[in-house]
């Protein structure tokens, strides 16, 4: 276990530095959020629907969009020179590579809803104060669930035509549950209701998670393997 | 007789048996008091449902299997179950809505129900066009062999996910813990139709999988 942990550590420091140096996916994230924020700013008629309403909507489409922009990522850099041979031949664990992509993955998303949930707060002039533990804590849980399917997906695609098209294709419906749940547990976060309304859907993320980080730490050699 | 034949010669008995349900559901089995005529198109829409959902399952359990053993013709049922899945969930996607128009006064509500199906069909679509967008044939069995069983296990989850909310849709009234409360003959009527549904899955997934047998044939895969 300390042996897996510690070669998916080496994956995903090689993957966070070479975002790091080159910053170009990472900064076009950002923006990509700010700008999806921008955009929903001009797509609804203030005057009618109050900011707090329609909060947890703005919030949770823009950050699983800017998440499918990292999922493209993880893959498509590898493609590159045959790296992706070259992880595959290295005396690393299937399991491990996937963690490994994971928690770069889940690095990169998080600095994006970091970026994302202040500006959304400045945009929308939603008091998150309060509750910014929980919410925090939700995002976290829901982000874990989708971006391990994403990580699995964006493997499967790479080899394929049409890879960004198709990733975006086959990952959406497995948004659903973790979407539904994350923007009903935001919604009464947000509208100050108590947390055991929604314990239904917290159960229904941390389920969603379990299961899908096993599957899919199962099921990843099936898809580098030749 | 070829497993093609075979294959044709069981869905023209379930076509010629569908035939034997609508006479059956319009003639001879008693119009619902409160839906009126509309309600017939429950012995169409809930056995396709149910065949639609249960072809998900067999796609899954099949590339489990074809994973640990490699053996074709489980990627190549799969495949076929997936089809004859999409065809059955345009079904129900199709048959709701025309019921729903009278009965709701809507044809589409983002209610429980309507929102899995959707999304069952378009999991179905995904994995089609998974299958399409590979041009090695192993490489693809095992991507939609992957695809497959991330899919099953989406299945409850997606109805976990809507069935917390509030839905409009009829409750189950035949597969529930409690005895059916269906009066006899529209029951007997239902259980016709699932079988004309079973027979018609079984004749459309044994034309697939000769199918894609001759093409594998034919291309020397």
């Amino acid at each position: 276990m300390a042996e897996l942990l510690r070669q998916a550590w080496a994956v995903a420091r090689k993957d966070l530095l070479l975002e790091f140096r080159t910053r170009t996916a990472i900064v076009s994230a950002v923006v990509f959020t700010a700008l999806v924020l921008t955009v929903f700013n001009f797509g609804r008629d203030p005057t009618a629907v109050s900011a707090l309403d329609l909060a947890p909507t703005i919030l949770w489409v823009t950050f699983t969009f800017a998440a499918m922009l990292a999922l493209n990522r993880a893959f498509q850099l590898e493609l590159e020179n045959q790296a992706l041979e070259g992880l595959l031949v290295s005396p690393l664990s299937r399991t491990s590579l996937y963690w490994g992509k994971l928690l770069a993955n889940l690095a990169f998303v998080a600095v994006v809803e970091s970026v994302g949930l202040p500006l959304f707060v400045l945009f929308f002039n939603v008091p998150v104060g309060r509750v910014l533990l929980p919410l925090v804590a939700v995002i976290a849980l829901a982000t874990l669930g989708f971006v391990a399917v994403g990580t699995l997906f964006s493997a499967l695609v790479i080899r394929t035509r049409f890879a960004e098209l198709l990733l975006v294709v086959l990952l959406l419906p497995f948004l659903v549950p973790p979407l539904i749940g994350a923007v009903q547990v935001t919604a009464r976060l947000l509208g100050d209701r108590p947390l055991s309304e929604a314990v239904g859907y917290l159960k229904l993320l941390a389920a969603y998670d379990i299961v899908f980080v096993s599957l899919a730490s199962f099921l990843f050699r099936f898809t580098v393997d030749e | 007789m070829s497993l093609l034949h075979r294959g044709r010669w069981i869905t023209l008995l379930g076509l010629a048996l569908l035939a034997g349900v609508y006479v059956r559901a319009l003639a001879f089995t008693p119009v619902e008091r409160l839906q009126g005529p509309a309600q017939k198109i429950y012995y169409l829409h809930v056995p396709a449902a149910i065949w639609a959902e249960t072809a998900m399952v067999l796609v899954g359990l099949g590339s489990i299997f074809y994973l640990f053993l490699k053996d074709r013709r489980l990627d190549r049922f799969a495949a076929a179950s997936a089809e004859v899945g999409t065809v059955f969930a345009a079904i129900v996607l199709t048959t709701g809505p025309i019921w729903g128009k009278p009965i709701w006064g809507t044809w589409w509500t983002w209610d429980a129900r309507l929102t899995s199906t959707l999304l069952l069909f378009f999991l179905y679509i995904g994995y089609l066009l998974l299958r399409g967008a590979v041009r090695d044939p192993a490489l693809g069995a095992r991507y939609a062999a992957v695809l497959g069983i991330c899919g099953m296990c989406l299945v409850p989850f997606i109805h976990l996910s809507v069935y917390l909310f509030r839905t409009l849709h009829p409750q189950p009234i035949i597969l529930k813990p409690s005895a059916p409360s269906l009066p006899g003959s529209m029951l007997a009527t239902w259980l016709f139709s699932l079988g004309v549904f079973t027979l018609l899955y079984v004749g459309f997934v044994t034309q697939r999988y000769a199918l894609s047998l001759l093409w594998e044939e034919r291309n020397g895969a």
